[in-house]
């Protein structure tokens, strides 16, 4: 395959970095699974451009990115809408986007959410660290040298002419999620969630959370009603393995969601995120409103497979790649 | 203790927490580590990872692929041979410290909280082989029990913002390394010119899991000349 340069680095943006699906198997070593945050945003960006789902793309925060095509290439722009412009006119998100050698791509700042994806048709050529082209932003490695994207970092691709055809192909608007200022968090209870008390488990069902400025790609810290522990049990457990998505409780009481940049935990954790709903937490920021809801196993396998029907059903739909 | 039945809770709906007993021992830890090498060795179909702790096991799966019935079946039945279950020996491991000064800022704090001299905190820490219980927190970062008695310390009032990377640190009962600069709350005692994390290299950490460590301690000079 011919790799060749498709993009350059104009400006770089708050912190736009190289994420794939996530780097697995590596826990025990405390090496932590980083990845796109929102995952269902990041393999449309990629399907729609003819990639494998779990290709490389730019994970874009809030607002600054602008890059310019070094030659013909197949984008598509997914998950948050940071107003992204080609030639500084709107460029169609959720769509496989033609661009021409010498245009340029621009994110001009948040409408709703908070990260897009930008997928290039042919991908982002870099080599994998322990099976993963993710960055690790914290232990700096991984994606380029371990660090965000910066001024004058050129972006090559795998046979990108081979993509083009993939242009208009459009992932249908009734299965794009919604990102508005309050979000809604479907959760199963547990691991520890005996060790709070019954008041406790009502007050984080019941109450408003607001997501604080300290958030990042490692936890979202939210404050709030104070969650109350048993009396008899201490601050913190014997530390143990943690996924994203599970919700600690710090002695304070105020809760912080854990999301892909830790392997473990010495805190309690009162209920963890549905997978269904990882996606959404990529999308939440600073200023946002959160609030918990209690489901069943069963019916968290079902919004499970019915987000990966919705995944099934585009990929099924779509020409794919000789 | 160890439980007489093993503590499943689950974690969402794609990973469990399977714990062994209520405490932090090297028997229960061992075990631990006797369940995450026969788990690894034969992964069940759907099986993402499994990430050994003190006293449990994380277990991750992929709910579509596998279910968690037949996960528990599975960690019932290892539990019945699990005394058979053979497991290589862990390996022994020297690490360099150079103690005190700039690079164990706290290593008069600890002398005068236990009523000793520098150099007597120097030898309990280097007098005395540890185990690895887990890696955790960031990659490679070791924690490392038990330290003697007369060592015993609480944590910093105040957490360090900015811990350089190699620094050798007690709190509690434990000692750690950072692999790379980040916050922490221990008493920092020396620093070691030792590469805890290589992404590049197989397996990626120096230490793993009930590995046996010595602290050796260097002079100034050594240390700037180790090679890097």
């Amino acid at each position: 395959m011919a790799t060749v340069e498709t993009f350059e680095v104009v400006a770089p943006g708050l912190l736009t970095s190289v994420q794939d699906k996530g780097r697995f198997g590596y826990g025990r070593f405390g090496v932590a699974p980083s990845g796109a945050l929102d995952s269902f945003s990041f393999r449309v960006a990629n399907l729609l451009v003819g990639n494998p789902e779990n290709e490389a793309c730019l994970e874009i925060t809030l607002m600054g990115l602008k890059l310019k095509a070094l030659t013909v290439v197949a984008i598509a722009v997914t998950g948050a809408d940071l107003q992204a412009c080609s030639n500084d006119k709107p460029l169609d998100m959720w769509t496989s986007w033609i661009l021409g050698k010498g245009d340029t791509v621009s994110f001009r700042g948040l409408k709703g959410g908070c990260r897009s994806y930008l997928a290039i048709g042919g991908g982002i050529s870099l080599p994998e660290v322990m099976g993963s082209k993710s960055t690790n932003l914290s232990s700096k490695f991984g994606g380029l040298d371990g660090r965000p994207l910066q001024k004058g970092d050129i972006l090559s691709s795998n046979s990108p002419y081979l993509h083009l055809k993939t242009g208009g192909s459009t992932f249908p608007q009734a299965w794009i999620p919604p990102y508005g200022k309050e979000r809604h968090l479907r959760v199963i209870l547990g691991p520890q969630d005996d060790q709070f008390t019954e008041k406790g488990k009502k007050t984080f069902l019941g109450s408003p959370y607001q997501v604080s400025p300290d958030s990042d790609r490692t936890g979202i810290r939210l404050t709030g009603p104070m969650i109350e522990r048993r009396p008899e049990v201490s601050e913190s457990i014997i530390s143990e393995g943690v996924i994203s998505g599970t919700i600690q409780v710090p002695g304070d009481g105020q809760p912080i969601i854990i999301l892909v940049e830790t392997v473990t935990g010495g805190y309690r954790k009162i209920a963890t995120v549905i997978t269904a709903d990882l996606p959404l937490l990529g999308q939440v920021k600073p200023g946002d409103t959160v609030t918990f809801k209690q489901v069943s196993l069963d019916d968290a396998y079902e919004a499970l497979r019915e987000m990966e029907g919705r995944i099934k059903g585009f990929k099924e739909g779509i020409s794919t790649l000789p | 203790m160890f439980y007489q039945k093993l503590l499943y809770r689950s974690m969402g709906d794609r990973s469990v927490i399977v714990e062994l007993g209520d405490q932090i021992s090297p028997e229960i830890n061992r075990r631990v580590r006797q369940f995450a090498i026969a788990l690894m060795e034969d992964p069940a179909e759907g099986l993402v990872e499994i990430i050994p702790t003190y006293r449990s096991l994380l277990i991750i799966y992929d709910p579509l692929k596998l279910n968690v019935v037949r996960l528990k079946n599975r960690i019932e039945d290892l539990q019945k041979q699990i005394e058979g279950i053979q497991i290589p020996e862990p390996k022994t491991v020297e690490i360099p410290v150079v103690y005190g000064g700039e690079y164990g800022p706290d290593l008069e704090w600890v002398a005068r909280y236990h009523k000793i001299s520098p150099e007597e905190v120097i030898q309990l820490h280097t007098g005395t082989t540890y185990q690895v219980y887990m890696i955790g927190f960031t990659p490679g970062h070791p924690y490392i029990a038990e330290l003697p008695k007369a060592l015993i310390t609480p944590r910093r009032e105040t957490p360090r913002t900015n811990v350089p990377h190699g620094s050798v640190a007690i709190a509690k009962n434990q000692t750690v390394i950072y692999p790379v600069e980040s916050p922490g709350g221990l008493h920092i005692l020396g620093r070691t010119p030792l590469k805890l994390f290589d992404p590049f290299q197989s397996p990626p950490t120096l230490l793993e899991m009930a590995d046996w460590v010595r602290f050796l301690p260097i002079e100034e000079e050594e240390f700037k000349q180790w090679p890097r």
